[in-house]
């Protein structure tokens, strides 16, 4: 038995005949080792719910291998896969109270009552549902329906757990306190889960590895440290991160010992060229043109920096966001404390050269993060 | 509603009279001619004033009539089992044929599902006229003129459409997750089908079953051509009472009388049901 859970190859998938369907999944390919939680990440209409309704069984597989547990599930229907999932809207049985949605796969195992009961309890009060489990669906709320789902999943005895958007309709304080219990649930028993979600930060809470997925394609696949640090790419630097990351295209120039962005408006962001290792010299020097991305929090304001006119200032209660007029474009930055700048004030930023993330224009590939290459 | 005024209140009140009125006079007046013999049905001026009897009604179940011009054979309490029967069977063939067809056609979506469920719509644009020839040409080459079986095969193009169309709408409505958690819970898709999928759906069969069996009771035009008289269903039937030596009013409005109770009885049973699974608030939205 290998330590993985769940292995996605090369799987292709059309909505319609293969090759000429609308490709909704591009030869995706993801490990997910046992006892992991992993987030597919993206926005609506990226493949990623395709992806699971694949693992779940509910859309075939077009092209390539899903396995389960070792074990090849492409032609197998959902009952033989021995997944849990928790859907997104409302999937209740409309015609039993929530306690028995939630004891419905233990029952049909024929667990003894008093062991169903413990486990049904335990679930409930975890995710806030102890006081609701004797009404019907119909008389609860859709997000106490949809932590029914989730606890329905989480109930059961699976290889895998698929959390499709499992806490989309919840108020953000129960959302908050959830994403810690349902994470402590999962790594308390070793569960391995897959999650879909759109939010990121969710993504970031709860999972130990993160998908960025876009138009049927995987994008980057890592820690969500190293997908904030190391984003593979302009696509996954500017998904990630709130605000996003600025993006500036520039020329480069080498002059003197010193290395040059030439922005446009006759900005020019000068630095030693030592700064930037021998590698990373070659690969922008090859380029005439490069995407420089700086993330909001790691632009500083100093005295004598190069020149940007505020546009607006907004005090978020713990965090100031300025955008400034900036090389022609918008430049976004964060502060902690409030800054007293207003509109129309010339300030002057500073962008460390360990913050810069140098992509390449045509592929949007990362080719450096900070002073060393991608 | 509450800050209706009198005025209105009065008026709602004429209105809905009026209309009630309007749509239940011929049925209160044949009801009426029913109990009447045919020369107080033809007295002019008409009036309600009348002595009532049970003539019509004892004809129509003994099945022999006695007028002036002598004794008359009625076939009607045969024909009243013929339109049960044949309806029934049609919607019970239609039942077991539809409701598994209207899930495929509802929830898998398959190449050319549209197109094969449209052509079993455009059954019911051409009127009958069109198909009734080569059909009974058919059905006497093949043996199957004259018989329940043929006549409850030719049924299927008034009831199988009806409850196809009518029958997927609510397999539509049942969000297709509760069926997926049901699944990925152990269980087949067969066992989904029974246990989710019909359930749910059952206002909407009990709905389009009843359509069904009212249209098939009021057809006409197929039994008529394909069925002789020991057949034939009521609404056939009735044309015995046009005889050679006139019609019989009073006949007619018993027949009509007795042939709308099978129908009225079944609508009443069945709306029980039909509020039940509406207000069952099986989903909500």
């Amino acid at each position: 038995m290998s330590d993985l859970a769940l292995e996605i190859t090369a799987v292709d998938k059309f909505y319609g005949p293969i090759d000429t369907g609308v490709h909704a999944v591009k030869s995706f390919d993801m490990n997910v080792a046992r006892g992991d939680i992993v987030a597919l990440l993206g926005s609506s209409g990226c493949g990623k719910t395709s992806t699971l309704r694949m693992v779940a069984g509910f859309e075939e597989v077009s092209r390539g291998s899903i396995k389960i547990a070792d074990r090849e599930v492409n032609r197998l229907p959902p009952v033989q896969r021995n997944v849990a999932m928790a859907f997104e809207g409302y999937s209740l049985y409309p015609t039993v109270n929530v306690r028995d949605n939630i004891a419905f796969a233990l029952k049909a195992k024929r667990l003894p009552q008093a062991q169903v009961d413990a486990r049904v309890n335990e679930v409930a009060e975890m995710l806030e549902i102890a006081d609701i489990l004797d009404r019907i669906p119909a008389q609860v709320s859709g997000g106490q329906q949809q932590r029914a789902s989730l606890a329905r999943a989480l109930i059961r005895d699976a290889d895998l757990y698929l959390l499709d958007e499992p806490m989309g309709q919840l108020e953000p304080q129960l959302r908050t306190l959830l994403r810690g219990r349902i994470k402590h649930f999962i790594k308390e028993r070793g569960l391995t889960a897959v999650l879909v979600t759109h939010d990121q930060t969710e993504a970031n809470a709860l999972a130990d590895k993160i998908a960025v997925m876009e138009d049927g394609e995987m994008q980057q696949f890592a820690s969500p440290a190293e997908i904030k640090e190391r984003p593979a790419n302009l696509f996954t630097g500017t998904f990630i991160g709130e605000p996003p990351m600025n993006v500036f295209q520039a020329k480069v120039g080498r002059a003197d010992g010193r290395i040059g962005f030439h922005l446009a408006g006759d900005l020019a962001l000068i630095y030693p060229a030592e700064v930037f290792s021998a590698e990373l010299h070659k690969a922008i020097l090859g380029k005439s043109e490069v995407a420089l991305g700086v993330r909001p929090y790691a632009v500083r304001r100093v005295e004598g920096g190069a020149p940007a006119q505020v546009v607006t200032n907004q005090w978020l209660g713990d965090q100031s966001h300025i955008a400034a007029r900036f090389a022609e474009g918008t430049l976004v930055l964060v502060e902690h404390d409030r800054a007293r700048v207003g509109v129309g004030d010339q300030i002057g930023v500073e962008l460390n050269p360990r913050d810069l993330h140098i992509f390449d224009p045509d592929t949007g590939d990362a080719i450096s993060h900070g002073q060393e290459l991608a | 509603m509450d800050t209706q005024s009198t005025l209105e209140k009065v008026l709602r009140g004429i209105a809905i009279t009026a209309v009630i009125l309007f749509f239940m006079f011929p049925i209160f007046w044949i009801f009426l001619m029913s109990f009447q013999t045919n020369e107080t049905i033809l007295r002019v001026p008409p009036s309600i004033v009348f002595e009532p009897t049970l003539t019509n009604y004892k004809a129509l179940i003994t099945g022999r009539l006695e007028s002036t011009a002598g004794a008359l054979e009625i076939e009607f309490m045969s024909n009243l089992f013929n339109s049960a029967y044949l309806s029934t069977m049609a919607v019970i063939v239609g039942l077991i044929l539809g409701v598994p067809a209207a899930y495929a056609f509802g929830r898998l979506k398959f190449r050319g599902s549209e197109d094969i469920a449209f052509t079993l719509l455009s059954f019911r644009f051409a009127p009958p006229l069109l198909v009734l020839l080569p059909l009974t040409i058919y059905f006497q080459q093949i043996g199957l003129a004259n018989t329940y079986f043929g006549l409850i095969w030719v049924y299927q193009l008034i009831v199988l459409p009806l409850i196809l169309w009518i029958v997927r709408g609510y397999f539509e409505d049942i969000p297709a997750d509760i069926e997926y958690a049901y699944r990925i819970a152990g269980h087949g898709f067969w066992a989904t089908f029974r246990k989710i999928a019909l359930p749910l759906a059952m206002p909407g069969i009990a709905a389009a079953g009843l359509l069904a069996f009212i249209f098939a009771w009021n057809n006409f035009i197929f039994a008529l051509v394909l069925a002789s008289a020991d057949k034939q269903p009521v609404t056939v039937g009735a044309l015995a009472f046009v005889t050679a030596s006139g019609i019989q009013y009073g006949q007619i409005a018993a027949g009509i009388v007795l042939s709308i109770l099978p129908t009225l009885a079944l609508a009443l049973y069945a709306q029980r049901y039909l509020v039940e699974g509406l207000s069952l608030g099986a989903v909500k939205g």
